[in-house]
C-alpha cells in the first residue's frame, strides 16, 4: 500500500539540521501447516498449550527436523526480493534465558543466511510520489517463541508482574526475518518510506502465498530502527530499535515519533542511546525498554542438531520460474489495462480492493462497475460490518453476476442492491435470491401492458392530459404501473410503454 | 562363536543365549527378568548400577513376550532378553535424571527412539543404570547420586560416565545394556569392567531422547559381555530414524555377520593400524603390556600390523575440551526450573531470573558447572574464533588423520584407556587427571568414526581394554577384530561379587 505523507512542520525541521537513517526488521510467520522443526498443527487462536510436543516445549533429549516447506518459503520470498540463495548455510543457536523460548536459546540463522543481497522497489506516495529503492541486507529462517502474557502489573510487561502464563503454541512455529540495509536520503519522508516498504513487503509475501501477514494477529511484526546525524557528519548517528509497531500507521507514527525525540535529545546537547524502545499504539510514542549499551552476547554457534542446507540449484531454479509477478508491476499492468489514473488506481488500493476488482473483472464485468461495486457499496457495507473487504461476505462472482443481471435489465439498481443485501444476509447466489424474494424486473409485456392500461382506465383525466402532448403528466401513470407491479417493473421501459398506449412516444 | 559352554545359571548366560532358550519355550522371559531383578536384589547395594529398577515395567514387558509367543507371533533375535538402559535416555513414564539433581523426579512423556527399538524388539527394560551427571566424567563420582561401584573391586571406579550400564554387566545384573558415547563413556567403562563397549558411527544410531551433553558428539552404542551380543544389540538400535537429522539414511553395516565371521579366529587378508599416537606416553605399563600381548594374539590370527601415524590427535583432548563444553553450555540452558525437574526459591518473592539462578546453582553439580563455564567462555563474542572455531578447525584435522590412516590400513587399534580402574577420590581433585581417562577414545568421537572397545586381558588383576576403530558405516569391520581377537583371548570372568 502506497501511503500519502503527512508531514509535520517539526520533522520538516528535524530534517533541515539532521540526516535520518532507517532501517526495518520485518518478522513473518509462516503459513506452513507445521511448526518449523516438528510436526505440530499452527493454527491461529488454539487453547493454550494444546499444539505442542516434545520438541516444541524443548524436552530433555527431542531433537528437531527442519521443515522443507519453511525452507521452500523462504527461499521464495528471498527470490521475490532479488536476492543471492546461498548454496551452503547452516542454523544458528541464539543463545538467552526468557521463559517463553523452551530450550533457552532460539534456532535462527546467524552469518550464514539462507537468502542475501536483494532490493524492493517501493512506491512511496506524497509530494513527488517517487520510488525508493529499498536493500534488503538478508532473509533468514528461524523458530519463533512462545507467547507470555505478565498478570499483576501496571504495564503487562515483565516488570512489575506477579505472575506470568506461557504459551507454548506459537513456540516453533516457522519465522523469517527480513533485514533491510539502512536506509538514507529519505528525509522527511522517512516515515512515509518505512510504512511503505513495509506494505509493499507485505503484499509482496502475500502474492506468494506463504503467510497471511496480518500485523494484528502479529503474524507480521515489525521492529523500526532509527537514527539521526547531523547533516554532513559523514558518519550514522547511535540507533534505537523501536518495537512492538503493530500497524503501517504505527510504523509511520513509530519513525517520526522516534526521529523527533532523537532531534530534540540532539539538540539539548545530549547523546542517543543505544536501546530498544516499546512503541505504544494508542499514545503513539515510545518509551525504553532494554539498554543495548552493554551488548548481549547471544553466543552464536552453529546448530549441530540440524544438517547443514544446501539447497539444490535446480529446486532453486524451478522456484524462481514459478514465482508470481510482483505486486508491484501486476498493480501497473492492472491500471493500464483498467485505464485508471493514478489518484482512481491508489483508492482502489488503499481500500485493498485490488485482487476483487481483478476477479471481478476476470468474470466478465466492466473494470468501471467492478471498482464501482467494490469502492462503493460493497466498501461502505465492510466498513459498516467492520470487516475486510474480501470477508464482507459476497465475492467477484457474486458482483460479476449482480452487474451482468443490472446489464441485461433483470434488475434495477435498486433492485441490485436489494439482491446484495440477501447475498450478505448468507441468503445464497444473487440468482438464487432473486428466485427466492422473486425480484426480477417485470419485463413479461402481457402483464406489463395489463398494468398500463389499468393505470390509463382508472386516471382518465391524466391520460387525456398526455394524449394533449403534456408528457410530462405520464409520471403519475408510470407511478400507478409500478406501485401495482410492486416496484419490480423498469421505469423507464414502462414509460415507454405508457406514452406508446396514448400515442405520444 | 568360539567353543565356549553357555553357563546354567540365567544371569551368566550371554543374551543371544537367553533369546533362544526364550524362544525355545525352555525359558520363559518372566523368568529370566526375574532371575536378573533378584540378583539386582541381591547385588545392586554393593554395585550401585541402577538409579532406578523398573520390577513392574520389566515383568509386564517380560509378560508380553511369553504371550506372544504363546499367540505364535514370530519373536525377534533379542525377544525376552533384559537391558539396563543408562539413565540419559528418556523413558516413558520412567523417571529420567541422568545422574542430576536437576532432574529429579522428572518423568518424561516419551520414548528415546532407542528405547522405543529395544521395547519393539522384546527387550526388557530392568531400569535405568547410573552415570557421571549429564554424562560429564569418566567414574561415576559425579552422579549427583552417589558412584557406582566396580565389581571386580568394589573400592575402585567402574568407568564413566557410563559405569552404572558396564557395572550392571560385570555384577551379573544384566545381559546387555544401552550407553552413550561422547568422548568414550562407552568404551572406557567397559574397557575398565572387562566387558565389550562400542561406539556406533556418529549418525548410525539416533540420538532423539538422549538427553544432550554434546550434540555434535554424543552416539548412543550398545553394552555386552560378548562381541556377538554386542552385535546383536547394535542391530537393533541402529538405522536411520526420520527424527534425528544428524541420522544417516544408510543401511546399518552388517555387524551381527562381521562378529561371527570375527568368531570363527580368521584375519588372513586383515591390515591393522597401530596408531603411534595412541600406545605410550600416559599409559599404564600393565595396560602396554596387555595390548602388546593382544597385537601378538592378532598377528597370529593372520592380521597384519602396521604402524601409522595421526599426528593431529595430540590436539584431541585440548579441542575436545572446548567443544564438549560449548554445545553443552547451549544444551544444558533449558534446566530452569520453569518446565520440569528442580526449581528452587521459588517463594513468591524471588523474580523470575533469580529462581532460575537458584535453581541451576543447587541444580548441577560442580562438573557439569566448570564444563558450562568453560562452554560460556569458549562461544563468547572475542573468543569463539580462537577458541570453538579453532577446535572445529582441528576436528576437521583429525577427520583427515583418520582417512589417511584408513588409507593404509582396514582398522586401526590402540589401547582403550591409558590406565585400568583408579581408586575413588584418585582423580576428582585435577580435573585434567580424570580427563586423561578419555585420550585414546576421543579422536573417534571427534571425527565421527566407530570404535570398540574388547576386552584383552589384565593389568594387577584389573581388566584392560583394547580399542578397534573403523571407518564411519563400516562398523562391521571392528566387529570382525574384536570378534577374532576375543575368540583366542575370552574375557575374564569377575570375581565373585
Amino acid at each position: 500500500m502506497v501511503v500519502r505523507a503527512t508531514v509535520e512542520p517539526d520533522l520538516e525541521d528535524v530534517v533541515r539540521r539532521y540526516e535520518p537513517m532507517i532501517g526495518l526488521e520485518v518478522h513473518v510467520e509462516l503459513g506452513t501447516r507445521t511448526k518449523m522443526f516438528c510436526g505440530c498443527p499452527t493454527g491461529f487462536g488454539a487453547e493454550p498449550n494444546t499444539q505442542v510436543c516434545p520438541v516444541c516445549l524443548g524436552l530433555p533429549g527431542s531433537l528437531p527436523v527442519a521443515n522443507r516447506a519453511a525452507i521452500e518459503a523462504t527461499i521464495r520470498i528471498g527470490l521475490a526480493l532479488n536476492c543471492q540463495v546461498a548454496s551452503w548455510c547452516r542454523f544458528a543457536r541464539k543463545n538467552y534465558f526468557y521463559p517463553d523460548m523452551p530450550k533457552n536459546y532460539q534456532i535462527s540463522q546467524y552469518d550464514e543466511p539462507l537468502c542475501t543481497g536483494g532490493w524492493l522497489d517501493v512506491d512511496v506516495a506524497g509530494e513527488t510520489g517517487d520510488t525508493v529503492r529499498v536493500g534488503i541486507e538478508r532473509v533468514h529462517l528461524e523458530e519463533d517463541t512462545g507467547k507470555t502474557l505478565h498478570l499483576g502489573g501496571a504495564t503487562g510487561r515483565i516488570h512489575g508482574a506477579t505472575e506470568s502464563l506461557v504459551d507454548y503454541n506459537r513456540a516453533g512455529i516457522p519465522l523469517v526475518e527480513v533485514v533491510t540495509r539502512p536506509v538514507a536520503g529519505t528525509g522527511a519522508r522517512a516515515p512515509a518510506t518505512a510504512r511503505a516498504y513495509v506494505a509493499a513487503l507485505r503484499d509482496l509475501v502475500r502474492s506468494l502465498g506463504v503467510s497471511d501477514v496480518r500485523m494484528e494477529q502479529g503474524s507480521l511484526r515489525c521492529d523500526v530502527n532509527t537514527s539521526l546525524a547531523p547533516v554532513g557528519a559523514g558518519e550514522w548517528g547511535t540507533r534505537t530499535e523501536t518495537k512492538n509497531v503493530n500497524s503501517l500507521r504505527s510504523v509511520e507514527r513509530a519513525v517520526r515519533s522516534e526521529l523527533i525525540r532523537q532531534a530534540a535529545v540532539l539538540d539539548r546537547g545530549e547523546r542517543v542511546v543505544l536501546e530498544t524502545r516499546h512503541f505504544h499504539e494508542e499514545a503513539g510514542d515510545s518509551t525504553p525498554g532494554r539498554s543495548k549499551e552493554t551488548a548481549t552476547d547471544y553466543r552464536y554457534f552453529p546448530e549441530p542438531d540440524l544438517v547443514p542446507l544446501a539447497p539444490d540449484p535446480a529446486w532453486v531454479a524451478q522456484l524462481r520460474a514459478g514465482l508470481p509477478e510482483p505486486p508491484r508491476e501486476h498493480r501497473r499492468r492492472l491500471q493500464a489495462a483498467w485505464g485508471l489514473s493514478d489518484v482512481d488506481m491508489q483508492a482502489v488500493l488503499n481500500a485493498g480492493a485490488v485482487g476483487l476488482v481483478e476477479a471481478t473483472v476476470a468474470a466478465g464485468t466492466t473494470p468501471e462497475a467492478a471498482r464501482k461495486w467494490w469502492l462503493g457499496e460493497l466498501s461502505r457495507r465492510a466498513n459498516e460490518a467492520g470487516v475486510d473487504l474480501a470477508e464482507v461476505g459476497a465475492g467477484p462472482a457474486d458482483v460479476a453476476a449482480l452487474q451482468q443481471m443490472v446489464d441485461q435489465g433483470t434488475l434495477s439498481d435498486k433492485l441490485a442492491r436489494t439482491v446484495l443485501d440477501g447475498v450478505l444476509a448468507g441468503e445464497g447466489s444473487p440468482a438464487e435470491v432473486v428466485a427466492a424474494r422473486d425480484l426480477a424486473v417485470v419485463s413479461d409485456s402481457g402483464t406489463l401492458i395489463a398494468a398500463v392500461e389499468q393505470a390509463i382506465a382508472a386516471h382518465p383525466e391524466v391520460a387525456a392530459k398526455v394524449r394533449d402532448g403534456k408528457v410530462a403528466a405520464a409520471g403519475v401513470l408510470v407511478g400507478a404501473v409500478m406501485k401495482a407491479t410492486g416496484g419490480q417493473a423498469d421505469a423507464r421501459a414502462v414509460r415507454e410503454l405508457v406514452l406508446s398506449r396514448l400515442g405520444a412516444a | 562363536m568360539a567353543e565356549r559352554a553357555e553357563p546354567t545359571e540365567l544371569t551368566r548366560m550371554t543374551a543371544t543365549g537367553i533369546a533362544g532358550l526364550v524362544a525355545a519355550g525352555e525359558v520363559s522371559a518372566v523368568e529370566v527378568a526375574r532371575a536378573h531383578l533378584d540378583r539386582i536384589a541381591a547385588t545392586d547395594q554393593r554395585v550401585h548400577a541402577f538409579l532406578q529398577v523398573d520390577t513392574e515395567g520389566a515383568t509386564a514387558a517380560a509378560a508380553a513376550v511369553d504371550a506372544a509367543r504363546a499367540a505364535g507371533a514370530p519373536l525377534s533375535p533379542l525377544a525376552g532378553v533384559p537391558v539396563a538402559v543408562k539413565d540419559v535416555f528418556a523413558t516413558r513414564g520412567l523417571p529420567t535424571t541422568c545422574g542430576s539433581k536437576i532432574l529429579e523426579g522428572w518423568r518424561p512423556p516419551y520414548d528415546a527412539t532407542t528405547v522405543a527399538r529395544l521395547r519393539a524388539a522384546g527387550l526388557v527394560v530392568l531400569g535405568k543404570t547410573n552415570m557421571d551427571e549429564f554424562a560429564m566424567g569418566s567414574s561415576t563420582e559425579y552422579s549427583a547420586y552417589g558412584p557406582t561401584r566396580n565389581p571386580w573391586d568394589l573400592a575402585r571406579i567402574p568407568g564413566g560416565s557410563g559405569g552404572g550400564s558396564s557395572a550392571s554387566l560385570a555384577a551379573f545384573q544384566a545381559p546387555l545394556a544401552i550407553g552413550s558415547d561422547t568422548g568414550g563413556s562407552i568404551r572406557q567403562p567397559g574397557a575398565v569392567t572387562g566387558t565389550v563397549g562400542v561406539k556406533p558411527t556418529y549418525g548410525g544410531t539416533s540420538r532423539y531422547g538422549l538427553v544432550a551433553f554434546s550434540s555434535s558428539l554424543d552416539t548412543p552404542g550398545p553394552c555386552a559381555r560378548t562381541v556377538a551380543d554386542a552385535a546383536a544389540l547394535h542391530a537393533v538400535i541402529a538405522g536411520h530414524d526420520p527424527g534425528d537429522s544428524t541420522s544417516i539414511p544408510q543401511p546399518v553395516p552388517d555387524v551381527v555377520a562381521a562378529a561371527a565371521r570375527g568368531a570363527t579366529g580368521d584375519l588372513a587378508g586383515v591390515r591393522l593400524g597401530l596408531v603411534r599416537e595412541l600406545a605410550g606416553e600416559g599409559a599404564e605399563p600393565g595396560v602396554m603390556a596387555a595390548f602388546r600381548e593382544a597385537v601378538d594374539a592378532l598377528t597370529k590370527l593372520g592380521a597384519e600390523v602396521v604402524e601409522v601415524s595421526c599426528p593431529h590427535f595430540g590436539y584431541a583432548l585440548p579441542a575436545y575440551y572446548l567443544i564438549a563444553p560449548s554445545e553443552c553450555s547451549s544444551n544444558l540452558a533449558r534446566f530452569d526450573g520453569v518446565r520440569y525437574g528442580l526449581r528452587t526459591g521459588d517463594d513468591g518473592t524471588r523474580a523470575l531470573e533469580e529462581v532460575m539462578s537458584l535453581t541451576r546453582e543447587a541444580g548441577f553439580g560442580p562438573e557439569v558447572k566448570r564444563r558450562i563455564m568453560l562452554g560460556t567462555y569458549a562461544l563468547s563474542s572475542g573468543y569463539y574464533d580462537a577458541y570453538y572455531g579453532q577446535a572445529q578447525k582441528v576436528r576437521t584435522l583429525i577427520a583427515r588423520d583418520f582417512t589417511a590412516a584408513f588409507a593404509q590400513a582396514d582398522a586401526l587399534i590402540s589401547p582403550t584407556t591409558p590406565f585400568v580402574a583408579f581408586r575413588f577420590g584418585e582423580r576428582t581433585a585435577d580435573p585434567y587427571q580424570m580427563y586423561l581417562a578419555d585420550l585414546y577414545t576421543i579422536p573417534a568421537n571427534l571425527a565421527g568414526t566407530p570404535a570398540i572397545s574388547v576386552p584383552c586381558g589384565l593389568s594387577g588383576g584389573m581388566p584392560v581394554g583394547l580399542q578397534v576403530m573403523a571407518p564411519a558405516m563400516a562398523d562391521d569391520r571392528m566387529y570382525r577384530v574384536a570378534a577374532a581377537l576375543e575368540s583366542v583371548l575370552p574375557a575374564p570372568a569377575p570375581p565373585q561379587l
